[in-house]
This record gives C-alpha cells, sequence and structure tokens, in this order.
C-alpha cells in the first residue's frame, strides 16, 4: 500500500519538496510555468460495437449494484463521480456502498470535488473499501487526509487538471458514475430540467468520454430524446432510475448572498474601482468571479460602474448566480459562459436563455488542448487562503496545514489576462499575506494583483498595470507595506508551526507536473 | 506553565492551598458565532501563583503571544495568585488586554490600576470646524467593528458607550474604547467617543480623556448646566494628564425639553463645536412614529439648526436608519443639507458614500461661487470696497457663504 511507500522527495522549480512517486505512479516536478511539453497521444477507451447493446436504445437494468456488476467491478478500480449536486448530491456514496455490498477492495475515488455531505467515505476508507481519493477534500475528508489516515496519497488537481490527467491517461477511469437530473434509457443527459436540476454537466464529460464503463443515475427519466443531451448516450453503458440523486436543499446553495460585512464590501468595490480605473472594464470585455460573497458584492458594484459607464461585456463566465443572470437578462453582457450554477436562476436561466452556454473543463480550462479559453478573460476575482510578498498563492489549505477547499477552477483561471485575489488582509488574527505559504497552489508570476481591505497590491512584474492606475485615487501600495502594517495589528508574526515530514496529498499544477505536498499535520 | 483546569477534580476546596478569596469575575465573549473577542475569567486565590488555562482558535499562531501577554497585564495590575480561564476567537493584543482588566476588576483585582497597550503616534488635533459630513457608529462592546474602521472613509468615528453597550458592559466597554484609542489607527477619521447620559458619563470620561479623543459626544442633554459638568470634568482630567490638545463637544438634543434649550446647550461652553439631533428618543418623548419624511421633527431640526447657527457652531443631523434603503437615505441627507445641517450619522458604512455625495454643493453652486469668488478678489486687487458680479452687487455674506463653499468643495477634493 501506498502508506508504506518510501518515495524520495525532489526540489522542484518552484522551491518546493515534492514526491517523485505517488500512488505507485512516477511524478514530474513543476518545471515553470509553460515549461512541460507533453509527448504521445491522448488516452482513449476500448472500441465498442453496437452490437452488444440493445437495438431498443433501453439500456436501464434494475439498480446501481447490478450496473457496477455488469460493468465488472473489481478490487482496485477507479470510480469517479461529479459535484454538479454539490452537497445535496447522494450518487456518489449511494455507488461506494454499493460497491461495498458488492465486496471489492482498494478502490480509487476519483470525484471531480468532494462535499461534507460525503464525509461516509471515510468509513469506506477505513474499512478498505476505498483506498485512496484522488480530488478535493475539505471538511472531514480533509483532516482524515492531513492526518496521514488515508492509505495512498491525495492527489488534487484543478477542474482543467482533472481533465488533462484522464485524457493524458494518468487517470484511467474504469466507471464513470454520473448523476443525471434528466436522462433518457439510451444514456442521454441534461443537468438543466428536473426536479434535481443542477445547470451544467460540464465535470463529468471527460469521464464519459474517457471511461471504460459509464452509468447514468436519474430520478427523472424522460422518453428518448433528452435534449439537451449534453452528455451523449453514445458514450453511457447503463441507466438507472432511482428515487432522488440528490437533495434539491443542497444542490443549489442556499449561500449566494451579498455579503453585509463592510470590510468584505470595501474589498469588492475596491476590485471593481480597480477595473474601472485600469481600463479593463471597457466595451466588449470578459470577466470571472466565483459565487463567494466578496464575488458577489462585486458585481454588483461592477455592474453599477458599467451602466454609468455605459459599457458592455461581450461574455461573463460562471460560476452563474442571478446576479450574473441579471447582467445577462439587461443587456449587459451578451453571453454567459457557464462552468456551474450557483443558484436556480442560473440554472432556469441556463435551460431558457440560448445565450447562457454550458461549458465544459475542456473547453473552459484543459492545458493540454489548443488553447483554452480561461486566457481570453480579461480578468478573475479569485480567493485564496494565503499569499505570499511574491504573490505565490495558497487555496488548497489553511496556515494549520488542514485541507481547507479544492482548487476548483483556481489554477486555471490564472492564466486570465488580469488576476485578482480578493482577500482579507487577516482572518482571526492571523495574517493572510504570509513570509511562505503552506501550500503553493499558483505561483505568483501569474498573480496580478491583490485588494485586500487595506489597500491594493499590484504585482511588480506588472508595469502595465502600474501604469494604468497611475493617477487615480486607488490606494495602491506595495503588498510588503500591507504585510507588514497587518503583522503590526495582530502583535507580531505569527509562530512558525511544526508539520509532519511526510506528504499525504499533492498538489498538480494545470499540465499534470507536481507544485507541491500537503504535508501530514501533527 | 500549568495547564489545569479551574474546575478539575483537585480544585479549591479539596486541594485546600488555592482556596477563592473572592468571587471570580468574567468580561468578554466566546463561541462559535463570535469573532475577535475573548472571554476571560478571573478567579481570585490566596496562593499558588498565577495559573492560565488558554483556548483560542489561533493557538497555534498565537498561543504564546497571548499567555505572555496575560502575564504581563496579570502582573501589571497587581494580580499575583489567580486562575485565569481565557477563551480566545482571534482578539487582538488590545481587545485581550482591555478584556484581562475588566475581568481582573469585576474579581476586585487591580484596583485603580490602568494597563494601557502601546499607544499608536496621535492624529493631528481637529479642528473646530472641521468638515464633519459623515459619523460612523461602531458600538463599543464590539472590537471586530474596531480595527477597520477607519478604511470606510467617514469624516467621524464614534465609538459608542451609550445606547449601542448593555448597562452591564458599560464598564467592560469603557476599557475597550479607551484601548482602541490608544492602539487603533482610525487613519484620517476624527475620533468621537459617545459617552453615557451623566452622571454615569463622567466615569466613561476618565477613562476616555486620557486617550485623547478629539470629541465627545454628550447624549440627551437638556441643560446647559449638564455641558458645564462634562466640560468642567474634561478639563480637570486635561489637567492632571497635561492634555494641551482640544476635545470638542457635541452635545446630542434628544428630547423636548433639550430642543427648547438648544440655544442655552449651545452656547454652554466654549469646546462645543456642533449641536445634534437623536431622532430616536426625540420621537418617543413626543410619543409620535418616526416617519421617512420626518415631518414630526421639522420643527425640532429646524429649531436646533437656528440655534446651532446663533451660537456659531456645526448643525449635525441625527441618523438614518434603515441602511437597506440607500435611496431613502440620499432623499433625507439631501433634504438634511437644503435644511442647513453639516452632516448625519451612519450605521454602516455603506451610507457613507451617500451622505458625502448629498452633502457635497452641486457644479453648478460651485459655480456660481467661482465666479463670487473671483468678482471677490477682483475688487479687492482694484482696492473696491463694493463687489459686483455683471450688473448686480454682491453682499458681504454672500461672498463670505462663497468662500465657505469653494472651501469645503476643495476639502472634498471637488475643485483644485
Amino acid at each position: 500500500m501506498a502508506i508504506l511507500e518510501k518515495t524520495e522527495l525532489v526540489r522542484n522549480a518552484a522551491g518546493r519538496m515534492v514526491p517523485e512517486m505517488a500512488n505507485g505512479r512516477p511524478q514530474i516536478p513543476y518545471l515553470g510555468v509553460g515549461k512541460y511539453k507533453p509527448g504521445g497521444n491522448k488516452a482513449a477507451p476500448p472500441i465498442r460495437t453496437a452490437a452488444d447493446y440493445p437495438e431498443s436504445g433501453d439500456k436501464r437494468v434494475a439498480d446501481l449494484e447490478t450496473a457496477l456488476r455488469k460493468c465488472g467491478l473489481r478490487d482496485g478500480m477507479v470510480i469517479s463521480s461529479h459535484h454538479h449536486l454539490r452537497d445535496g448530491d447522494r450518487v456518489a456514496l449511494m455507488a461506494l456502498e454499493a460497491a461495498e455490498r458488492i465486496g471489492v477492495k482498494d478502490l480509487m475515488w476519483f470525484p471531480s470535488a468532494s462535499f461534507p455531505s460525503q464525509k461516509g467515505a471515510i468509513e469506506l476508507m477505513s474499512s478498505g473499501v476505498i483506498e485512496h481519493i484522488e480530488g478535493s477534500m475539505n471538511g472531514p475528508l480533509g483532516d482524515y487526509c492531513t492526518q496521514g489516515k488515508m492509505r495512498g496519497m491525495g492527489v488534487l488537481r484543478s477542474h482543467g487538471g482533472r481533465w488533462q490527467a484522464i485524457q493524458d491517461g494518468e487517470v484511467h477511469i474504469d466507471i464513470a458514475v454520473i448523476a443525471a437530473p434528466t436522462a433518457d434509457f439510451f444514456g442521454n443527459c441534461d443537468g438543466s430540467h428536473g426536479k434535481s436540476a443542477c445547470g451544467s454537466l460540464g465535470f463529468a464529460l471527460a469521464d464519459s468520454i474517457y471511461a471504460d464503463h459509464v452509468i447514468a443515475v436519474t430520478d427523472n427519466l424522460v422518453p428518448f430524446p433528452c435534449i439537451p443531451w449534453q452528455i451523449q448516450g453514445n458514450n453511457v453503458d447503463y441507466v438507472v432510475t432511482v428515487d432522488s440523486i440528490g437533495d434539491p436543499a443542497r444542490i443549489v446553495s442556499g449561500t449566494t448572498q451579498i455579503t453585509r460585512s463592510p470590510d468584505r464590501l470595501r474589498i469588492a468595490e475596491l476590485v471593481a474601482l480597480f477595473l474601472r480605473d485600469a481600463g479593463i472594464m471597457r466595451n466588449g470585455f470578459s470577466f470571472q468571479a466565483g459565487a463567494g460573497g466578496i464575488a458577489l458584492a462585486f458585481v454588483s458594484y461592477l455592474k453599477r460602474m458599467m451602466k454609468d459607464a455605459g459599457v458592455k461585456a461581450r461574455f461573463v463566465r460562471g460560476g452563474s448566480t442571478k446576479y450574473l443572470v441579471e447582467l445577462l437578462e439587461e443587456g449587459l453582457t451578451d453571453y454567459i459562459l457557464d462552468g456551474q450554477t450557483f443558484d436556480l436562476s442560473g440554472v432556469q436561466s441556463m435551460a431558457n436563455n440560448p445565450r447562457h452556454a454550458a461549458t465544459s473543463p475542456f473547453t473552459s480550462y484543459n492545458y493540454h488542448g489548443k488553447g483554452n479559453f480561461a486566457s481570453l478573460v480579461d480578468a478573475v476575482v479569485l480567493g485564496a487562503t494565503e499569499v505570499d510578498e511574491n504573490f505565490n498563492a495558497n487555496v488548497v489549505t489553511h496556515s494549520d496545514g488542514r485541507l481547507l477547499h479544492g482548487i476548483g477552477g483556481w489554477q486555471n483561471c490564472l492564466a486570465a489576462g488580469c488576476t485578482i485575489l480578493a482577500v482579507p488582509s487577516f482572518r482571526d488574527r492571523i495574517p493572510v499575506i504570509v513570509d511562505q505559504v503552506t501550500t503553493l497552489c499558483g505561483p505568483g508570476e501569474l498573480i496580478d494583483v491583490v485588494v485586500t481591505e487595506r489597500g491594493i497590491a499590484i504585482n511588480p512584474r506588472r508595469q502595465d498595470l502600474m501604469d494604468a492606475v497611475k493617477g487615480s485615487k486607488l490606494p495602491i501600495r506595495p503588498l510588503q507595506e500591507i504585510k507588514s502594517e497587518v503583522e503590526r495589528i495582530c502583535g507580531g508574526k505569527p509562530q512558525q508551526l511544526k508539520r509532519g515530514d511526510r506528504p499525504v496529498a499533492v498538489v498538480k499544477w494545470v499540465d499534470g507536473t507536481v507544485l507541491d505536498s500537503v504535508w501530514q499535520v501533527v | 506553565m500549568m495547564e489545569r483546569g479551574f474546575v478539575d477534580g483537585r480544585d479549591a476546596m479539596s486541594a485546600g492551598i488555592e482556596t477563592p478569596v473572592k468571587p471570580a469575575g468574567e468580561a468578554g465573549h466566546w463561541g462559535a458565532d463570535i469573532r475577535s473577542d475573548v472571554h476571560v475569567r478571573i478567579e481570585p486565590c490566596e496562593r499558588g501563583g498565577i495559573d492560565i488555562e488558554l483556548e483560542s482558535r489561533v493557538k497555534p499562531y498565537y498561543g504564546e503571544s497571548i499567555r505572555r501577554q496575560s502575564e504581563e497585564v496579570l502582573e501589571a495590575l497587581g494580580v499575583k495568585h489567580a486562575r485565569v480561564a481565557i477563551h480566545d476567537e482571534g482578539a487582538l493584543p488590545f481587545v485581550i488586554a482591555a478584556r484581562i482588566e475588566a475581568a481582573a476588576r469585576r474579581a476586585g483585582l487591580g484596583e485603580g490600576t490602568r494597563v494601557l497597550p502601546d499607544r499608536f503616534p496621535l492624529p493631528e488635533p481637529s479642528a473646530r470646524d472641521r468638515m464633519r459630513r459623515s459619523r460612523l457608529y461602531v458600538p463599543g462592546s464590539e472590537p471586530k467593528y474596531f480595527i477597520n474602521a477607519g478604511l470606510h472613509g467617514a469624516d467621524a468615528i464614534i465609538l459608542d458607550l451609550e445606547d449601542s453597550v448593555h448597562l452591564n458592559e458599560k464598564d467592560a466597554a469603557r476599557l475597550l474604547v479607551r484601548n482602541a484609542l490608544r492602539a487603533v489607527d482610525f487613519l484620517a477619521c476624527e475620533r468621537m467617543v459617545r459617552i453615557n447620559q451623566l452622571p454615569l458619563g463622567l466615569e466613561d470620561l476618565e477613562e476616555i480623556v486620557p486617550e485623547s479623543p478629539d470629541l465627545i459626544l454628550i447624549p440627551k442633554v437638556e441643560s446647559a448646566s449638564q455641558v458645564i459638568e462634562a466640560s468642567q470634568k474634561i478639563a480637570e482630567i486635561k489637567a492632571n494628564y497635561g492634555i494641551t490638545r482640544a476635545i470638542w463637544l457635541m452635545p446630542i438634543l434628544e428630547s423636548a425639553l433639550g430642543i427648547e434649550k438648544a440655544y442655552e446647550i449651545a452656547t454652554a461652553a466654549r469646546e462645543i463645536a456642533a449641536l445634534t439631533i437623536g431622532l430616536e428618543d426625540y420621537t418617543a418623548d413626543l410619543g409620535v412614529a418616526k416617519t421617512a419624511g420626518g415631518a414630526e421633527s421639522l420643527f425640532a431640526r429646524q429649531r436646533m439648526v437656528n440655534a446651532a447657527h446663533g451660537a456659531g457652531v456645526q448643525a449635525i443631523d441625527s441618523v438614518f436608519g434603515d441602511v437597506g434603503d440607500v435611496e431613502a437615505l440620499r432623499v433625507w441627507a439631501l433634504n438634511s443639507r437644503a435644511m442647513g445641517f453639516e452632516g448625519m450619522g451612519c450605521v454602516h458604512p455603506v451610507q457613507i458614500a451617500v451622505i458625502h455625495q448629498a452633502f457635497a454643493p452641486t457644479q453648478a453652486e460651485i459655480e456660481k461661487a467661482q465666479k463670487i469668488v473671483a468678482a471677490y478678489h477682483e475688487a479687492e486687487r482694484k482696492g473696491l470696497g463694493v463687489v459686483s458680479l455683471g450688473s448686480k452687487m454682491i453682499d458681504a455674506p454672500v461672498v463670505q457663504r462663497a468662500l465657505k463653499l469653494m472651501a469645503r468643495a476643495q476639502a472634498m477634493g471637488l475643485v483644485h
């Protein structure tokens, strides 16, 4: 088992110590942005014949257990699932528990992200059904991993990195289990309709194309054809119907409310002012912001500024929320290119408005493609747990080393024309601007601006942005100055934490190389 | 350092040597929803030294620092034997010090000793007629709002000891506000404190005045004698501490009687820089509802504006309570300015920009004033006794008003 694996550590191009092996597979240490050149061909699933599938098109089987057996589930296989239903998802655990009943061991669970409601996976790891998880882990699962209890090594990838890993053959999915809010008996799937509607099914697209076997699980079976078919039934082996694929209350987040915190509102307003004053907010521009409190407030400030200036965007990139939908409906953007849908307005808009397009990590994020449109976005607003004086940032661990968030699309978004981290300068007395980030997730050369409530720091590599805001009233300050001020407020630098010397997870860069290690918490 | 809890199996009674001599004192708050505060419980003992039990959400980062600071504060307070339980929710050092001091005092310890955090350099003293368009209220018992209060660009911050602080928390809030005045950088904001109604307010002054606030708001004033009492107390404390910089006063009129005595109050002390009105209490005194239009308080507000101008002090309006309704606030503030007020209070930072915009002179006003000022300079240059614009003669008060408007417009960054 991997836990016994003696792995050599090497120093990568970012100066971080990373293992040469992870889960029995040799790793390439991070070489620098754009340095690693892949070779060879993409992975491919086996060739199938229509002769082996029902001519009627009806691929339904009795239940998930039957489907898994028919897919030939056995020890050590890789089962994938997706987080379209977020904390409301019931399908991933349903599949893993069915695997437990079948009696298999040592599975690798390969979710596009895991959520706190899936903490049941801990028992399945303890009982040996799951050997390890490759995918974001937080809450109880994150603790389990960072305490060193997981047998294999965690592998954290961005959304684009997950597509890249599947496509490049780094991860071979034996069985993909896709939760489908609407499907037909042939396996065509749609996420934007049905009682469990969640919007896009983009995260499952790679799995449907590259996995050996694909199972669609739905609670809303419609007669063929299921339109739109975000997932094509031609890639699907079996269809299972269940009473409920998820808890609707937790599928669309209830937290997509604009913050009322004065400090966070100030950060959001400063971000919007920066885009305006730097001239990034101009006719035909594009931006991306997530669904956090700061991001939503940012959108509402920017909206007012766009209206005042008579400026219209060509596209905005979701995670969509009602705030982005309002931009679309009020003609302030031509399109929403949506990666995932955070609230009901977003789900309805995607279902009804042809200018609200579902996208996948292939179009938006995959680094091993012929470009991707993350680099076409003019500005992106992201969060972070820590950032250092050289603008290197952490998004996965808390400064105590515990896993806190997944990478999501965060790394992929760093390719935008202007990458902005919108962060408070300290949280609960703990400074966010640190000497060295606990875990490196984003190289500082790709992070252009850090906006805190105490001022805006521009990466010295972006002299063009410095020049663009010269003469504005923005509180532009060196990052070091904000850092020192916060250290004074907090009563000095925090104590240095002791960390374990065993890596329990690796953080992949968008090209599949290893950017950093997550260490066991002692 | 021992980590033993203060109620473990071998506690006071059975061990015999650490018998509590006085009831324990507690101060501060803790719990999952609390941020930037700390709860301290101090149980005085006869012997056994200081025993600190520390829990903190930032323990891995600042545990040693909190422990060291706690020991220093207790030593300064002269506490030699006590069991101390600290539940910290990420409080900053000046908050920790204030909470320990409050808990110690409540336990009957540290009488007469003030433990003060390092002083951030004092800003320039504020001018009597400085711009006071917006003043942001910050509850004196909520330390989480202190540290970033100055970032939002209000003309003033009011650290409030009165209505936003529960009666049982007055003593502790006073220490928090005192420490905040020393340790927090409020940037360009005027540092105001609203004390309690006298006589409790006199106790507030004992802690607050030595830290040189720029202005003190005296609530529920109904007579000149109340202002004089506060003014004399402030002068006495300033003399004791050798403080020479100005501490201005802003009486708050919050009753029918207060309004009737407006001019007498406005002229009660030389330090009065402004008069303001508290409409919640005023409407309650009248037994009427406070409406969005404010018809019920029109007379009171006009009377107060008139008295303030008669006394040569600023007239400042009440707060606007509905944080969600920015448009109604804008209407209120525009009306306020038209009535002769120079500013108003804010209960949330989102109100600041709206108020500043409403109290700013309009472009047309600025242009008109510019012409008058130019004509005035022209007349001065030519040695003419009479200022005229085109065929019109301009009266001296009109010139004065134009000069004042231009000075304000300059201070607001509207003209260069």
